[in-house]
């Protein structure tokens, strides 16, 4: 055993990386539940993966088979309508798990210096997940995925004097149709999965360089003991590997309910009109996109055209989400974590977290007059925990922070 | 907490627990993605029995059918080729089919068949899954001149059946062709890939 191992690390660094990023790699010792979503991204990507492959091989990337094949996978595949479910429940448990992770980081300050990099990182990949979520929902070429797709890239032909030509190239024909589906599908199974694997592996490779933060938003390694171990940290395995694995079951039964009980989850997870074939004839009465991207698509609506264009929209709409990138740069607080932040903050944070979640509500239901106030009103709230963020950081009495983990 | 005794023996059984009980969970999820492989209810639906009217048929003449994507021979053999069939048993690996494999039970006999003159017989040789051609005439000169009283000659590697399908000693193959399940609907109806009522 102790041979084959040595023929190993002679010619690869077996050992060497397992204690660096497992055995040997310090995590603070008082990770609580948040610091659970790392790791579950991790397992539904892998998820996703899996089932993903395995619908691919029963599915046809045409206009004119696509819906039949979907319908083949969930009737005549054996157990296709469980992998079908697995992957549809993924994306939006993916969300989730996402969402919670990116809260935990506005918890405790993990994208502060010195971790700005992995926070950077992170956003990438939560961008590219959006892409692929968009590009998979348009595969099943229902009615939602045809007039979804439509909605979306008809936003890059409002680009001025460019706009109709991005959209034509991005189309590869002048309307939604069998060459965006095609494309789309190489893009949702073969580009996009490889850079979400190469982005989680940098995302993974930065986090261990500067070591994880902790709900304290104390850095351990600054209180080493004589062997430079930090006096506060705990070998990630089997430690946190067997804490994550009880994360692990918690959520697959959570996941497995759902699955096998809604996995339409009423009409948020899967949209009922997607399950009546794309007709470039009929849009349906109501029509938004799945629940994780209506807080950007409530931003959206919520802006008003100007100029006789609908590009400011567009402009607001991706500007929300990038300015989550400039998050390690608007923060001037000193202190990390909650537990030790001013007032300010807090209250900021609970508005900010209010406005996410009803952009997110409001970007499901019609428009009406006083849905679009609402709109306008937490866009602006929205924006504003960014754009004020330099001074209310600033202000206010924090908390003194001690120098090791309180718990 | 490094001050606590670390109990080696808890943690070692429940590590095998846990990774015991993982292990199991890991079996009962790939059944699932396995059994995803398996031919669906469309490709079985395809698989279904096929029927072949037969009351146009010919003496020598053959009708090729599909059934589960493969060829099937429906020929009908005049009171010649029936007699020569007896004429062979020297040269064939196999002339009682005893290979119980190759053919239902109610077709092992000297013609392979449930009528005599009828044959069906699927049309893959049993060397390599090519489809042999049919090559009624006597005495063809290419294989082997008087001593050939027709039969399908496999194009692929040079394997040889007699009109019941029965292979020649000497060439690749290694058993007779196989006689799908079938049997008579009606006097002109034959219904292939189901075996006979009890």
């Amino acid at each position: 055993m102790d041979n084959n191992k040595n023929w190993i690390n002679q010619r690869f660094p077996l050992t060497k990386v397992w204690n660096e990023h497992l055995a040997e790699y310090y995590t603070p010792r008082n990770f609580n539940f948040w610091y659970f979503f790392g790791s579950l991204a991790m397992l539904v990507l892998v998820m996703q993966i899996v089932t993903g492959i395995f619908l691919t091989m029963h599915f046809k990337p045409d206009a004119a088979h696509a819906f039949a094949s979907v319908e083949y996978i969930m009737r005549d595949v054996d157990w296709g309508w469980l992998i079908r479910y697995l992957h549809s429940t993924g994306a939006s448990a993916f969300f989730i798990v996402i969402y919670l992770h990116m809260y935990r980081a506005l918890l405790y300050g993990s994208y502060k210096a010195p971790r700005e990099l992995i926070w950077i990182l992170g956003m990438v990949l939560y961008i590219a997940l959006m892409a692929e979520a968009f590009m998979g929902y348009v595969l099943p070429w229902g009615q939602m995925s045809y007039w979804g797709a439509q909605v979306i890239i008809s936003l890059f032909g409002s680009v001025p004097v460019f706009g109709p030509d991005i959209l034509t190239f991005i189309l590869g024909d002048y309307a939604v149709g069998d060459p965006a589906l095609n494309r789309f599908f190489s893009l949702h199974v073969v580009a996009l999965p490889l850079i979400l694997v190469i982005l989680v592996f940098l995302h993974i490779v930065a986090l261990h360089t500067v070591g994880s933060g902790s709900p304290d938003g104390i850095e351990i390694k600054k209180n080493k003991n004589k062997n430079g171990i930090p006096k506060d940290g705990i070998p990630f395995h089997p430690y946190y590997s067997v804490k994550d694995i009880v994360g692990v079951v918690v959520f697959l039964m959570i996941f497995s309910a759902v699955v096998f009980f809604a996995p339409a989850m009423n009409g948020y997870f899967l949209e009922g009109t997607n399950f009546v074939e794309a007709n470039p004839l009929q849009t349906p009465v109501h029509i938004a996109p799945l629940w994780y991207l209506t807080p950007f698509y409530s931003v959206l609506r919520a802006i008003p055209p100007m100029f006789g264009s609908q590009f400011p929209g567009v402009i607001g709409m991706f500007a929300a989400l990038l300015i989550l990138i400039a998050l390690p740069w608007l923060d001037r607080s000193k202190v990390k974590s909650i537990r030790y932040r001013s007032w300010p903050y807090k209250v900021a944070l609970g508005v900010f977290v209010v406005s996410f979640v009803v952009l997110g509500y409001l970007g499901m239901q019609p428009v009406t007059p006083i849905n679009a106030l609402l709109a306008r009103v937490f866009t602006i709230t929205y924006f504003g925990f960014f754009i004020l963020m330099p001074w209310f950081t600033s202000i206010g009495k924090t908390k003194p922070v001690p120098t090791r983990l309180t718990e | 907490m490094s001050e606590q005794e670390i109990d080696l023996k808890k943690r070692r059984f429940l590590t095998s627990a846990t990774s015991v009980v993982g292990a199991v969970g890991v079996g009962f999820v790939l059944v699932p993605f396995l059994s995803s492989w398996m031919p669906s209810a469309r490709a079985k639906a395809a698989g279904a029995p096929v029927d072949v009217d037969i009351s146009k048929l010919d003496n020598g003449q053959l009708v090729r059918v599909l059934w589960r994507k493969k060829p099937v021979w429906i020929f009908k053999r005049d009171k010649t080729t029936i007699e020569n069939l007896s004429t062979l048993d020297g040269i064939l690996i196999d002339p009682n089919s005893n290979e119980l494999s190759q053919q239902p039970e109610y077709a092992k006999n000297l013609y392979r068949s449930i009528n005599p003159d009828i044959a069906v017989i699927i049309g893959v040789c049993t060397h390599l899954g090519c489809s042999p051609t049919y090559r009624p005439e006597l005495g063809a000169t290419d294989l082997g001149g008087d001593s050939w009283k027709g039969g399908f000659y496999c194009p692929c590697h040079g394997s040889k059946f007699d009109l019941a399908g029965r292979v020649y000693a000497g060439t690749p193959a290694p058993t007779n062709l196989v006689i799908p399940p079938y049997y008579f609907v009606a006097d002109s109806l034959i219904r292939i890939g189901i075996d006979p009522k009890a």
